[in-house]
């Protein structure tokens, strides 16, 4: 599978996970949040950096409750919560914006 | 139905890289956090060569996963086992032990140490009381 964005063309498993970390730009995210009917707002970049900022910490996507503690920790409580998550990301917070941030499906998410 | 807690314990004993254990390991662990049991880790033999300071496979062709143990704690796994022993056979001491942390949410999320040296008789109990062991 591939997605086209910003001219070019970016490999993806059967998932839709980019395969190569490193190709990443936000015109990915732009381009996988139009597939799913979403736009990304700046709350939603929020997130997507949060998630990128963590991958490159400590080299894996975080299950969605690792994921929604770490939120509420460093962007504060009224973030932490799974509600907020999923009302931003439907499909997941886990998995549709580690998608969205160009990482692997999270380790642990079952 | 009640949820019974079970202890388990992944026993980690081989060096982190040259063969997939130490990383298959540590994600079976981050896999099985999810399902709220109380887990340990155990290092020992050359499993202790996982937790080493300063890890760089650039000329392995391996990823270095190193950094992957400082998310234990966010998973809640809190207690690695490390046998003073083996360290010891191995010219290591603690200082050349990554500093491993989690926050006690317990304890107004006070930082403290995962790693626990502990003794080969001490490990024995330890593993002695498990309910579950999976060695890598």
């Amino acid at each position: 599978m591939a997605i086209e964005a910003n001219g070019k063309t970016f490999e993806t498993d059967e998932e839709g996970y980019l395969t190569n970390l490193g190709e990443w730009e936000p015109a990915v995210a732009e381009e996988m949040a139009k597939e799913d009917d979403l736009e990304l707002t700046d709350e939603h970049w929020e997130i997507i950096n949060f998630l990128r900022e963590y991958y490159e910490e400590y080299q894996i996507a975080p299950a969605v409750r690792v994921l929604t503690k770490a939120v509420g920790k460093r962007l504060g409580k009224e973030k932490g919560n799974s509600k907020y998550l999923y009302a931003l990301f439907p499909y997941g917070p886990g998995k549709q914006a580690c998608r969205f941030a160009g990482l692997p499906k999270p380790t642990g998410c079952i | 139905m009640s949820e019974q807690i079970k202890k388990f314990m992944y026993i980690n004993r081989r060096a982190p890289y040259g063969t997939i254990y130490a990383w298959e390991s540590l994600e079976v662990v981050l896999i099985g956090a999810a399902f709220d049991q109380d887990v340990s880790l155990a290092f020992m033999d050359d499993g202790v060569y996982q937790l080493i300071k300063g890890q760089d496979t650039s000329e392995v062709d391996m990823k270095n996963f190193s950094p992957t143990y400082q998310a234990l704690g966010d998973y809640d796994v809190t207690k690695l086992f490390v046998e003073k022993e083996s360290l010891e056979e191995r010219g290591l001491t603690l200082e050349d032990l990554m500093p491993l942390t989690y926050e006690d949410e317990d304890d107004d999320w006070a930082e403290k140490a995962s790693i626990r040296l502990v003794s080969r008789a001490e490990l024995a109990d330890i593993l002695e009381q498990q309910d579950v062991i999976f060695s890598f």
